[in-house]
């Protein structure tokens, strides 16, 4: 593995493979009554968070204290960032603290990318700009594997905004490296016209595909984006790409719903639908965690009994 | 270090008088002298070297007044003289803003004590660059401003502009509009070509429609008023299409590209690097490869640099919010050498003529340009044009950020004289 985790393009099938039964081992951890073990004792994980996200910090600082690394939570709203020291300076002080690894989440595409040039440790995109979000991408991978038994020849539709999402160029980058079918569908505003490069196929037309789906990952809509006159109204958006119970119900019976959160429920998914046995966003988030806990493991090179390796 | 010189044996290639010879050059009093160097003049062997006219830049920003801290005049006269330059427009996006004659004078002033190159201001088209209403153009052409622009923001109404290409006509000399053409529409929160590139690398694009778009309306214009157009930078093949068609008919305008979009395309920005973005942006191999047909055919007329100098800091940023632009006077010869003549594409006397007589021409800089002939200033370049060299930091700018950061180019400047004095000796700035 690269010693970085940037890019969904970072890792080779095999390393994706690896993460993923890492993963496995260590999901049994967090059924334990103590979610403890000590393979990054004395390890320093620095969750450098530059624009609000709840969920993704939480999820990794749980995995980092799962493996007993010492979690320091860097967020904008009280730090030097927002006094407007440069990211160039906060890294360089970062790398003076001694970071093992920076788990790092900002607005600006590439910047995960910049950290490595400043500091010596891993770093981990927890999610770019509108780059890549590869450890949500790891997990969706996870999640669809564990509940399908397989990824090869998976027919996944991506459905929304694919322009802005980092969500939905990792995933892309992931399901289309392990073998999967995958289709971008949403408003041609909002899907790279060149995205057939990818090795994808694009459709405006939600209603054909969906009887063809293994899993339909519906992605949320930045309501802002109206405003920009990608589309016309939320209503229209919900008319033409949510994810209706009516819709659902045209999926093949094992076909999975899933969404990276937070969602607009009644934009692009119904209540009913998020809340219905073949959605599984909430395994999405528990997965997210043994996701996370495989990835600064193998990054940082620890063991189980807590000698690095 | 002014006095009398033979450059001896050198090739002298002077595009004015389109003269490609071997024979010594002699200069005395600042000016080109006879064929007989005269008594005690310093002999210098320029065997193998070609000897041109000063190069003269179109389009440079020399930030100060008002930025001093990304370069000033001294600063950037050096870089100029170091990249083989005699004379340097230099754009009106200062703070103040160059839209009145005083800050007209100011710079030519520090330029001309700072005597690296003679610097030749360029007035803002509107009020303050904000696009609004006319600069007092009159008083700046007094001043001896010919070319105006609004470089940096592309002149945001077809009426503006129009008027301004109408006003300008009231001039007794000839007054070059020149415009930043891309669509301000299309182009707002871009970082970069819009294409494959930027929806993979997840940067917000500045599609080549936006050019294409602006720079047909301001042929249209051009056409109807007569008036004088000059495209700042083009980057799109489409738009060097547009500009040889309405050259065939007739249309009075001329166009400039860069030497790094001649180098470069937006598969070089895979590393985020923010040297290599700037305005407009790299784009296509296919983009690439029509501007340097453009420049071979002519209907690109310029090699212009748009060195735009920044601060360490202010580069060293997240890719979406560092500033545009590359510096580029010290690689211009070099880049035009290494991309232009070496693979074939363009003939050596047309770079220089791209780079030398025709923006002289362009600029009303009298005394550039050449011919290299008796009694003419003597503001020359000598170059080695087999040199090779790595382009690293530091550089005689005051800024470091340059596209061409690692490359190696061929090509380097041995001398440069402005007016018979030398401000580059054997490679090194005197000043």
């Amino acid at each position: 593995m690269n010693k970085h985790l940037l890019s969904m393009h970072d890792l080779t099938a095999e390393d994706v493979v690896r993460i993923l039964d890492t993963a496995e081992s260590f999901r049994e951890v967090g059924t334990r009554v103590i979610k403890k073990v000590p393979a990054l004792r004395g390890r320093t994980v620095v969750n450098f968070f530059l624009e609000n996200s709840t969920r993704t910090r939480i999820s990794f600082e749980l995995a980092a204290k799962r493996l007993s690394a010492d979690v320091i939570n860097f967020s904008a709203g009280g730090s030097s960032v927002a006094k407007g020291e440069s990211l160039k300076d906060t890294a360089l002080t970062l790398q003076a603290m001694g970071a093992d690894a920076i788990v790092i989440r900002h607005s600006s595409s590439g910047s995960p990318l910049q950290l490595t040039r400043w500091v010596d440790g891993r770093v981990l995109n927890a999610g770019d700009g509108t780059h890549e979000h590869p450890t949500q991408a790891l997990l969706d991978l996870y999640t669809m594997r564990e509940k399908l038994g397989h990824l090869e020849g998976l027919r996944v539709a991506i459905v929304g905004d694919v322009m802005h999402s980092r969500v939905a160029r990792s995933l892309t980058f992931g399901l289309v490296k392990m073998g999967a079918t995958v289709t971008l569908v949403g408003p041609p505003t909002l899907i790279p016209p060149d995205a057939p490069a990818w090795g994808v196929q694009v459709s405006y037309d939600v209603d054909s595909l969906l009887p063809t789906l293994d899993v339909c990952y519906m992605l949320r809509v930045q309501k802002e984006r109206q405003r920009l006159e990608y589309f016309p109204s939320v209503r229209e958006y919900a008319r033409l790409f949510g994810l209706t119970s009516a819709r659902a119900a045209t999926l093949p019976e094992r076909a999975l719903i899933m969404h990276p959160g937070p969602m607009n429920r009644g934009v692009e998914i119904d209540s009913d639908v998020a809340d219905q046995p073949e959605s599984v966003i909430e395994e999405q988030v528990t997965n997210g965690i043994a996701i996370r806990m495989a990835l600064l493991y193998l990054l940082l090179g620890g063991s189980r009994d807590g000698e690095a390796a | 270090m002014s006095g009398s010189f033979v450059f001896a044996q050198a090739r002298v290639i002077d595009p004015a008088a389109g003269t490609d010879e071997v024979r010594d050059v002699v200069v005395a009093d600042g000016v080109i002298a006879g064929p007989e160097a005269g008594e005690g003049a310093e002999r210098i062997d320029a065997r193998g070297l070609v000897l041109a006219p000063g190069l003269v830049d179109l389009h440079a920003h020399l930030r100060e007044p008002g930025e001093e801290h990304k370069e000033t005049i001294a600063s950037g006269t050096r870089a100029a003289a170091a990249g083989g330059f005699t004379a340097v427009a230099a754009m009106a996006n200062t703070v103040p803003v160059t839209d009145h004659a005083a800050i007209v004078h100011e710079v030519r002033d520090l330029a001309a004590a700072a005597g690296s190159c003679e610097v030749f201001p360029v007035g803002a088209i509107t009020k303050g660059l904000l696009g609004e209403s006319l600069a007092e153009m009159g008083e700046m052409v007094d001043a001896g401003v010919r070319v105006f622009s609004d470089d940096g923001r592309c002149v945001p109404t077809a009426r503006l502009l129009r008027n301004a290409l109408v006003y300008a006509k009231a001039f007794p000399v000839e007054v070059v509009l020149a415009d930043h053409a891309e669509d301000a529409s299309l182009v707002e929160g871009g970082h970069m070509h819009e294409g494959l590139q930027s929806y993979s690398l997840g940067l917000a694009g500045r599609p080549g429609e936006a050019e294409e778009i602006a720079v047909a309306r301001d042929l249209a214009l051009a056409r109807a008023t007569g008036g004088r157009l000059h495209l700042c930078h083009l980057s799109s093949a489409r738009a060097v299409e547009l500009v040889r068609r309405a050259k065939s008919e007739g249309v009075r305008v001329s166009a400039e590209v860069t030497p790094h979009h001649l180098a470069f395309t937006d598969a070089d920005l895979t590393t985020y690097d923010t040297a290599k973005k700037m305005n407009p942006p790299l784009r296509s191999a296919t983009d690439r490869d029509a501007l340097r047909a453009g420049v071979a055919d002519g209907t690109i007329d310029v090699i212009a640099t748009d060195h735009a100098p920044h601060a360490v800091e202010e580069k060293d940023m997240e890719f979406d919010l560092a500033p545009p632009g590359t510096i580029g006077l010290e690689t211009a010869l070099a880049a035009a050498l290494t991309y232009l003549v070496e693979p074939g594409i363009v003939p050596l006397a047309r770079v220089l003529e791209a780079l030398s007589t025709t923006p002289a021409r362009i600029l009303g800089a009298r005394g550039h340009g050449g011919p290299i002939e008796p009694g003419s200033p003597a503001n020359l370049v000598v170059f080695d044009p087999g040199q090779e060299w790595v382009v690293e930091p530091p550089f005689v700018s005051k800024a470091r950020n340059s596209a061409f950061t690692g490359q190696r180019v061929r090509g380097r400047v041995r001398f440069t004289m402005l007016y018979g004095s030398l401000t580059v000796a054997d490679g090194k700035p005197t000043r």
